[in-house]
């Protein structure tokens, strides 16, 4: 799969204000983005942001969407092995990387070592905000982070949750780090 | 979000020449560098910033940290802001960039975020971020909804009648404390800037925020070579522990020596439109003695010109507090 050359600006069609609102299939775009180990050829709107593309249009529910804005964490994915956050950045940019979601990190039936922490300390309530919880939390193993619970408090601190299961998610963090 | 067409400049060269078609510069302007995107993606889906292109930089090579010949540090203009924060030189060299850095945002967002896009990290006043509200800065003429409004978080040094916005960066304030050097490239060629010139006060042109030009690239950031035995310390104040923005915050770098301060840079975060160098704060305390009633003065000092808008006067006395308790935390080593 080719990647898009976007050197061209006249590739996309140049769109007066107020022109595109209603236009959409004669502003998208051809991209290829890389999920989870599987490559997907799609036709996208440029202002698609990555945690739209995922949801709606590469259909990988288990992001979230909170509050489309940074602020909750809900929405955070891997790019490359770092955690970002997908409402805040455009599909367009990730072409030839590597995204990883949360149903990238393991299945029901073989989880992810923090996946499965997550279920033996009861780190959620309605689980809404459960998958960027976890995409933040596998991130953190690879970064620099003190040993005790209030260093995990502060690298976490990017992950709202409503329901206040804090104290069980980071349980269920220090538990990986403590096996690893 | 407006539409916009979305490109990818081949090199430099070329995102200059295209930016440089722009009417004004970077901040609002009609076309738009995108890298990390969490100030603009933000501002783009509240309709606040509408470029009519944007240009991804986020593959040009100034990705890198290096070791400049006279033994500072040259920091690409899109490191992560997390790479730059636990890079071992600037732990070891340069302690009070990485505490400021790692007292900002989440660790997602430190990922994405980029030296040059911190440095033209805008404003979080609610009324800048809201299209139904007046803001001289988003508008001009329009007027300041926050200096009749909710203005608890806002400036209370450097303000206008037109503009009241707090600079909401960390990283700007250790970065002005350490006398960095900001290197850009534009269509008539590179320049360096010092930090303290960088960024405009208010006054009447609020929409202002730099001295950029119309096409003007930031390249990368320059930091002198490191004073030996300096002590280094950022503090940041707000209403919640994490993932806040400061109400106060003050950054030192200092030489003690016989319990007299040499060495001595101090700026303050959170109560300026723009990171806040304080030279009154410097000149009282160089050369006098290490100690409580003499960081009291500079801390008066620091503050002397500042102005309380109808809800922020306890910041002044917070910033105080704030600067005393990291000259003392400076001092004890």
């Amino acid at each position: 799969m080719a990647t898009i050359h976007v050197n061209d600006s006249s590739a996309f069609g140049v769109l007066e204000a107020g022109q595109a609102e209603n236009s959409a299939n004669q502003i998208a775009v051809p991209m290829a983005l890389r999920i989870n180990g599987k490559e997907h050829s799609l036709r996208i709107d440029p202002r698609t942001t990555l945690l739209d593309c995922i949801r709606e249009a590469v259909a990988l529910t288990g992001t979230k969407k909170g509050c489309d804005h940074g602020q909750c964490g809900a929405c955070t994915v891997h790019v490359n092995g770092r955690r970002v956050l997908s409402c805040l950045s455009l599909a367009l940019l990730h072409d030839g990387e590597e995204i990883t979601t949360v149903e990238g990190l393991g299945t029901t039936e073989a989880m992810h070592p923090m996946q499965a922490a997550f279920l033996a300390c009861d780190a959620y309530q309605c689980g809404y905000c459960t998958s960027g919880q976890i995409m933040s939390a596998v991130a953190l193993l690879n970064e620099p982070c003190g040993p005790d619970d209030a260093a995990v408090k502060e690298l976490m601190s990017g992950n709202i949750c409503r329901c206040g299961a804090y104290a069980n998610i980071v349980a269920a963090i220090q538990q990986v780090r403590k096996r690893a | 979000m407006h539409i916009f067409e979305f490109i990818r400049p081949a090199d430099q060269t070329a995102a200059i020449a295209t930016a440089a078609q722009a009417k004004t510069a970077q901040q609002g302007a009609d076309v738009r560098f995108l890298c990390g995107g969490t100030t603009l993606i933000d501002l783009m889906k509240l309709n606040v910033e509408t470029p009519a292109r944007v240009l991804d930089i986020n593959r040009l090579p100034l990705d890198k940290i290096e070791t400049t010949s006279d033994g500072g540090l040259k920091i690409g203009a899109t490191v992560r802001n997390s790479d730059l924060a636990n890079d071992e030189r600037v732990q070891r060299d340069y302690a009070v960039l990485s505490q400021a850095i790692l007292s900002g945002a989440s660790g997602q967002i430190r990922n994405m975020a980029t030296t040059a896009g911190n440095l033209l990290q805008r404003t979080r006043c609610v009324y800048f971020r809201d299209t139904a509200m007046a803001c001289n800065k988003r508008e001009t003429g329009t007027g300041c909804s926050a200096i009749t409004g909710s203005n608890r978080t806002l400036a209370i040094l450097g303000t206008s009648d037109h503009c009241i916005a707090t600079n909401p960066s960390d990283m700007c304030v250790a970065m002005s404390a350490l006398e960095a050097i900001i290197h850009v490239q534009g269509p008539k060629g590179t320049r360096a800037i010092p930090f303290g010139d960088f960024h405009l006060l208010p006054r009447d042109t609020p929409h202002r925020e730099t001295v950029l030009e119309p096409g003007d690239l930031i390249t990368h950031v320059t930091l002198p070579p490191p004073v030996t035995g300096s002590k280094q310390v950022y503090l940041k104040l707000r209403d919640r522990a994490s993932y806040e923005f400061a109400l106060a915050s003050a950054a030192v770098v200092m030489n003690v020596d016989d319990g007299n301060v040499g060495y001595i840079r101090i700026a303050l975060g959170g109560v300026g439109t723009k990171p806040w160098r304080s030279p009154e704060a410097e000149a009282a305390l160089s050369g006098k003695a290490a100690d409580a009633a003499n960081f009291r003065q500079a801390a008066e000092a620091a503050l002397r010109d500042a102005k309380p808008q109808s809800k922020n006067k306890f910041k002044i006395e917070l910033a105080k507090r704030c600067l005393v308790h990291v000259l003392q935390t400076a001092a004890n080593g």
